[in-house]
């Protein structure tokens, strides 16, 4: 008798690494992205967050999702949609950008490949098809492929990565400037390389046709073995993320098309991504908006904050004084660097106050028992941590 | 092809409908030099007169009921030969009985006294509805952001003048303004016939029938605005006439291919046009007359447009209908109980007749049984046809823009044949006196007049789509999203029929 | 014992609510039912040994829970349990099943429209924010636009300013949002013909309306504002079917002093000096009081209880053109066992929740044009529900009760009146289209409760079977409910109130109307308020 599983359909899907992830998920902690079956961290998260600063680390992006944008309206198309300027992007060369709506407020932030003159790929967090196809409506010559299943995927981090790649045979990799993409042979076809990331450390994504995505892994941990290679997941990822000061889905940026109240979305200017911001380019969406944001000045302001003591200030509320009888914004996320030994958080806070203290609420519990103290944070004004090897070209050998 | 040394003007009109006209003979009045560009070789837009058999002619828009004095008085039209008959038109509901429903001004016939109680009744009532929303069909409606004096004014004065009806009065409003058409009447009338034909103008031109809530009592009071009647045909000639005096430059077959958009750092400017012969026109704005789809669509282009913005142009209703027949006929023909057929007739024996006529239309099939409006536009002018010979012009309901199947030769001769044996069983013999007939879709429309979708209005006139949000927020002052472009045509604030409303507010807030 | 200090005439869930809150702040109150039962629209009865349907209503989502909670329904023997999802099927024989669980959702929609799966979060969040503004008003009393009274002016006030917070766009979305037809509103999300039709459906659940009606996108709303422990949009069911409801909020009633008769059906409004003054029943009894509250509709109240002359001019007219034109009908089948349906895995979970035979948007607006014809349709549809799944209470061990309930069905039919043949014709339509899906369906039969517009009237009491007790139209909601001028619960007569649901906020099982109707009531007494607000877990 053949049991068909009645909740197939419902199940979480896996990715094309999965048979070669899901033996060293140690800790079978699963979460969900995109309808897929995603880990949260596979043996420790703390040891995976080192493994990325210390030696090397692979991190499963399949779910993250791929389009491609292609045809002769291609750039324009894209150039109307978000808020960098894509004629300034060269070829096999990445960008990060945000796209907003017409109000100037953020729909997703995510990264373009130029493939070709007329090929992009765009890849983001979250699914992109419905606004693809209504920032795509009115342009003759343009064509969008939802890739997201298509190609497999794998970011590889940390110190050792470029090492292990050179090894693996991708002659010149270590001639790849930050946000290049490379192309080799690969098992009869082609293994994409961009050098990027969301680490903010030394790092690489490797792009493959699903059917050698197997083979990609086994090769990577076969020359990784000497090297440290790890699995990593969200909860790593998370805290390079921080160190590094981007952005994240879902803390930092609730994005616009699925906000129901009012200002509870951001734009880029809010979030401190003035920099993706072109405004010498004559139009874009949302630039009317943001132009007026501009010169009025912002609500908020995503600001880095040093928090004395050693309590992550989760979901706290940020005061202007150590009465807490004004509240000037909130942290959106917060923990302890284990590289820069602080007490770290990003945190929304209204600009209006920045140049006053800023008091922190933090509750924190021991043995169960719930305490408070609220304590003055510091701004820091640059990264709470990038090695310089980072950016580094040739990257030095770890 | 290269920008020829041209004049700079001040304002280009693009499209020489009415509402292109009247917007560019007030502009052209306070001394801007104005160049009034028009695709065909005809003036008028859809109230252009055209011959469509040797010696007939008759125009799409085929009557005048509601045209505002305020213009006629600002153009002097009246110096330019358009002149009113001194009776507004009849309005005959038809019976095949030959016991037909008239209403002349005020005065019911053919129907019982219980009708006509309730007839003075709610004539009386939507007439002083009608009358407090008057002054606004000839203004801008602000956007609800305030942001001047004027506009806080215009809110004001709105609510004032809708409290002014009295408690009574204004609750009867607030529930009668969303009724649907049918509920109104059923609550009122008796008479078949009679409920059918008032029905009528909450209903013609749109994708609505007596069922449908929330726009159909709307339209009905914005086509009971008091004002002048009166031939097509002398309207767009004193149009013409005013602006041309004025000194406005009219152009006939001079497509506009573009609206040409210039981006520098401080954004985008619409400064000027490109003819589909690749002549550039440079100016100071650019006045569309054409409907929002095309205006912006076509002619601005999508990559100088927000993406949000585009998505609710795309998504504006801008399918037609209404299909218009013409019949060139050798006689005047005869309606059995009718002394003579002048006026609007309209063929509609119930609301479930037009009811049942607009759900054919739903699923993209033409109505088995059409309902219409006819006009015999030849008894008031002579110069439509031949002595002695006539015209009858009629707008068929419902035949849908977008037909199941697409629309072919085979699908238009059998609604024409439909159309025209409707008719002949209310005037038996017509048959015999028509030498050609004509019936133009919704898609025909579109193709000979480039009006999308082949809407009359434009865009659908519904409640959704009105006031300031017509065609949408953020192009709903004649301003748009483009500074140097403005709107004017009937997809702009108060609407669609010949009303000039939209080009003369289009022209006050240029001029503001 | 004939003197009351209010009589509340039916005993349905708002008249129930309201007597329970007036019998809360001290009031002597009576509640007359008509019926041998109590609850309305609002019931569970056993019409087959073992089988107990809820006849007429027969999920929740709308009944406010701070009135849950004040009432303390649960103690009263309350609990509502949550769908797990809906599986609508179309006419070709595919599936789409709405999973609560958001991963399982968005991988049901992707199967269908990896567009359309996207747009849903744009969906939800847009009729999040609708619904958001529209919930604050459901436990307040409308304001009178035409009024200058200073409770008016600042409900209004603060009407405009909970719609201000939503941004002037939004303002603009939200006109648009409430005046078009719910197709064309869906359109703006959607691509896949089967998301939209099963998003349609509760556009025209219970209204005269089409998908392709302008009006019919605020019904879509209407259905979707209410919550199941905050989570806005869920359904649930009521334990003990929807009489649960009812027999709870009698429980309250009951335990503050209140007194339910049932078989005491009123013949007339006793009416003195221009003031209402108590009611004659049927049997010629008459009962006086001080406060006479009408949970009856606003068209029954005033064309059947209240002698026209003792009505000012005009308000009998306004009644009789009150829009209440049924257009559902209701079947609930007894089944032998857990009927199977093509196209879905045999999967328990998904049949904790409903069945809708939507079809395509084509196939509703059909339905709706036979409706218009007067004639109900042979293609109807469907929105099904097999309760005993997870409430083992209404059905024996194994045995099953399928609710179905039908759209269109009209009140009066073009051939002439309703006949019990005509009747079970309809109820055998309906068991055909769920035959076309679940083959093998009809040998489970083992009983079947047809109610067409016609019964939901003669043994409820909705007029017409109109099962809002009056249409869900802008021209009869908020101020206008259910004539412009009377939205404030109180009515031409002195001393005579309306409670149901054909006031503010409407229909849909809410038991609002009887408690914003209470808290009017214990003003004009200047008694204190024993009505609590709406709470919205700080949304």
């Amino acid at each position: 008798m053949t049991t068909v599983d009645p909740y197939a359909g419902e199940r979480l899907k896996k990715t094309h690494f999965y048979p070669r992830a899901a033996p060293l998920n140690i800790r079978d902690a699963w979460v969900a992205w995109n309808g897929y079956k995603f880990a949260e961290c596979y043996y420790d998260a703390e040891y995976e967050y080192f493994c990325v600063r210390n030696s090397c680390a692979t991190y499963d992006i399949c779910p993250m999702q791929k389009y491609y944008v292609e045809g002769s309206d291609a750039e324009a198309m894209l150039n109307r949609m978000v808020t960098r300027d894509v004629k300034k992007l060269g070829l096999n060369r990445v960008m990060y950008t945000v796209w907003c709506t017409d109000e100037g407020r953020v729909v997703d932030d995510g990264t373009i490949f130029r493939l070709a003159d007329d090929k992009f790929m765009l890849t983001c967090g979250s699914p992109c098809n419905a606004w693809l196809k209504m920032s795509a409506f009115g342009f003759s010559d343009v064509t969008i492929t939802d890739m997201s299943d298509e190609i497999a995927a794998l970011s590889f981090q940390g110190p050792t990565s470029c090492a292990v790649l050179k090894k693996m045979g991708l002659q010149g990799i270590e001639t790849a400037k930050p946000f290049d993409i490379r192309h080799f042979p690969f098992h009869g076809d082609t293994l994409m390389v961009s050098r990027t990331g969301f680490t903010g450390d030394l790092g690489y994504e490797l792009w493959v046709t699903p059917e050698l995505a197997l083979d990609l892994w086994d090769e990577l941990y076969a020359v990784g073995a000497d090297y440290g290679i790890q699995p990593f997941g969200e909860e790593a990822t998370n805290m390079t993320r921080l160190e590094a000061g981007f952005i994240m889905p879902d803390l930092e940026l609730h994005e616009a098309l699925k906000t129901i109240h009012l200002e509870h979305d951001q734009s880029p200017l809010e979030l401190n991504l003035g920099w993706l911001v072109d405004f010498k380019k004559p139009h874009f969406n949302g630039r009317i908006a943001l132009l007026k944001e501009k010169e009025r000045g912002t609500k908020y302001t995503l600001t880095k904050l040093d928090i004395p003591g050693n309590k992550p200030a989760v979901e706290a509320i940020l005061y202007k004084n150590e009465r807490c009888s004004q509240d000037i914004g909130y942290v959106t996320s917060a923990m302890w660097s284990p590289a820069v030994k602080a007490n770290i958080a990003l945190a929304m806070i209204r600009t209006e106050f920045l140049k006053g203290d800023i008091w922190v609420e933090v509750y924190f519990q021991k043995e169960l028992r719930q305490y408070r103290k609220v304590v003055k944070a510091t701004i820091v004004k640059k990264q709470f941590w990038t090695p310089p090897r980072a950016r580094a070209t040739p990257p030095l050998d770890f | 092809m290269g920008v020829l040394d041209l004049n700079r003007v001040n304002s280009i009109v693009i499209g020489a409908g009415h509402n292109g006209l009247v917007c560019a003979a007030y502009l052209a009045k306070k001394g801007h030099s104005v160049l009034v560009l028009e695709s065909s070789d005809t003036l008028g837009g859809l109230a252009a007169g055209r011959e469509f058999h040797p010696g007939f002619k008759t125009s799409v828009a085929h009557s005048i009921n509601h045209f505002p004095q305020k213009i006629i008085k600002d153009l002097a039209l009246e110096s330019f030969g358009f002149g009113a008959p001194a009776e507004p038109l009849p309005t005959t509901g038809l019976s095949l009985d030959g016991s037909h429903v008239v209403l002349q001004k005020d005065t019911l016939t053919g129907v019982g006294e219980s009708d006509i109680t309730a007839y003075r009744h709610i004539s009386r009532l939507l007439q002083r509805f009608a009358d407090r929303l008057e002054p606004f069909w000839l203004k801008t409606i602000p956007r609800v952001g305030i942001k001047n004096l004027t506009d806080l004014l215009t809110f004001g004065q709105m609510g004032l003048r809708v409290r002014m009806l009295g408690k009574a009065d204004m609750r009867e409003f607030m529930r009668i303004t969303t009724l649907p058409v049918r509920d109104l009447m059923d609550e009122n009338f008796e008479h078949d016939i009679l409920k059918a034909m008032l029905s009528w103008d909450g209903l013609v031109g749109s994708k609505l029938a007596p069922r449908s809530p929330n726009h159909a009592v709307l339209a009905m009071l914005y086509r009971r605005v008091g004002g002048q009647h009166g031939s097509v045909a002398s309207l767009i000639k004193a149009l013409v006439s005013a602006a041309s005096a004025a000194g406005a430059d009219i152009r006939t077959s001079t497509a506009v291919e573009k609206v040409l958009v210039k981006a520098d750092d401080k954004g985008l400017i619409a400064h000027g046009v490109r003819l589909a012969n690749g002549e550039i026109i440079e100016a100071d704005r650019i006045i569309s007359a054409t409907d929002p789809q095309t205006t912006f669509l076509k002619l601005v282009g999508v990559a100088n447009l927000e993406i949000e913005f585009t998505n609710r142009i795309r998504r504006l209703r801008c399918e037609g209908y209404v299909a218009k027949l013409h019949l060139a006929l050798s006689d005047l023909p005869k309606f059995p109980g009718l002394r003579k057929p002048g006026g609007r007739m309209i063929i509609a024996p119930n609301m479930d007749a037009i009811e049942f006529a607009f759900d054919d239309a739903k699923y993209g099939e033409c109505s088995q049984q059409p309902v219409m409006e006819i006009i015999i536009p030849s008894i008031y002018d002579d110069s439509l046809a031949p002595l002695g010979k006539h015209v009858l012009s009629a707008h068929v309901m419902y035949a849908p823009y977008q037909h199941k199947g697409g629309w072919d030769d085979a699908k238009r001769e059998a609604f024409t044949a439909r159309a025209i044996d409707t008719i002949a069983r209310y005037a038996p013999g017509i048959k015999e006196q028509i030498i050609q007939s004509e019936l133009l879709t919704p898609l025909d429309l579109e193709h000979e007049f480039n009006v999308t979708g082949g809407h009359w209005h434009h865009t659908e006139f519904a409640l959704d789509q009105s006031l300031m949000m017509r065609p949408t927020y953020e192009a709903a002052q004649y301003s748009t999203p483009i500074p140097g472009l403005y709107l004017c045509g009937a997809g702009s604030h108060p609407g669609g029929d010949l009303t000039g409303g939209p080009g003369h507010n289009a022209a006050q807030e240029i001029l503001r | 014992m004939n003197t009351f200090d209010a009589i509340i005439i039916g005993a349905g869930h708002n008249g129930l609510t309201n007597a329970a809150y007036l019998a809360k702040a001290g009031l002597n109150v009576v509640v007359l039912e008509k019926n041998d039962y109590i609850g309305g629209a609002s019931v569970t009865r056993e019409m087959h040994e073992g089988w107990h349907y809820s006849s007429a209503s027969y999920v929740c989502s709308l009944l406010r829970q701070a009135l849950h909670r004040d009432l303390d329904l649960t103690r009263h023997g309350l609990l509502l349990v949550p769908y797990l999802g809906t599986v609508n099927f179309a006419d070709d024989g595919r599936t789409l099943t709405a999973f609560t669980n958001p991963e399982a959702d968005y991988l049901e929609l992707k199967r269908h429209s990896p567009h359309d799966a996207d747009s849903m979060f744009r969906f939800q969040s847009d009729m999040g924010r609708y619904a958001h503004f529209i919930r604050k008003t459901l436990l307040r009393t409308p304001p009178d636009p035409t009024s200058f009274k200073p409770r008016d002016i600042r409900e209004l006030l603060w009407m405009g300013k909970q719609m201000w917070a939503l941004g002037e766009k939004e303002i603009y979305e939200y006109i648009r949002f409430f005046t078009m037809s719910a197709a064309e509103f869906l359109e703006d999300y959607f691509e896949n013909d089967l998301i939209k039709a099963a998003m349609a459906t509760p556009g025209i659940i219970g209204t005269a309306l089409g998908v392709y009606s302008p009006g019919s996108a605020y019904v879509l709303l209407h259905h979707v504002m209410g919550d199941v422990d905050g989570n806005v949009g869920a359904w649930g069911l009521a334990r003990g079917g929807m009489g649960a409801i009812s027999n709870a909020i009698a429980g309250a009633l009951q335990q503050y002093g209140g007194e339910i008769r049932t078989n005491a059906g009123v013949q007339n409004l006793l009416v003195k000096n221009g003031k209402a003054s108590g009611v004659v029943l049927e049997n010629g009894d008459e009962l006086h009081a001080g406060i006479v509250v009408s949970n009856l509709d606003a068209k029954r109240t005033f064309t059947k209880i209240v002698d026209r002359k003792d009505l000012p001019p005009g308000i009998y007219e306004k009644a009789k053109n009150f829009k209440i034109r049924g257009s559902s009908g209701k079947v609930n089948i007894a089944l032998s066992g857990m009927p199977k349906f093509t196209g879905v895995p045999d999967n328990r979970y998904i049949n904790c929740g409903g069945q809708n035979f939507t079809g395509s948007l084509e196939t509703m607006e059909r339905a709706y044009d036979c409706w218009k014809h007067g004639r109900w349709s042979d293609d109807p549809f469907v929105e099904g529900v097999i309760p005993s799944a997870w409430d083992p209470t209404v059905a024996p061990p194994g045995k099953h009760w399928m609710s179905n309930f039908v759209q269109y069905c009209p009140p009066k039919l073009a051939d002439g009146p309703w006949t019990p043949e005509k009747r079970d014709l309809f109820g055998q339509a309906v068991v055909d289209k769920i035959e076309r899906y679940s083959p093998g369906f009809k040998d489970l039969i083992v009983h079947m409760e047809v109610r067409t517009p016609h019964e939901l009237e003669s043994e409820i009491g909705l007029t017409e079977g109109n099962i809002f007790q009056g249409e869900l139209t802008i021209d009869q909601l908020l101020f206008n409910r259910p004539f412009p001028g009377y939205a404030q619960y109180r009515m031409p007569v002195k001393n005579l109130y309306m409670c149901g649901a054909s006031t503010h906020p409407g229909g849909g099982v809410s038991a609002a109307c009887g408690a914003n109707a209470a808290r009017e009531i214990l003003i004009d007494l200047k008694r204190p308020n024993t009505v609590p607000e709406d709470d919205f877990y700080d949304e």
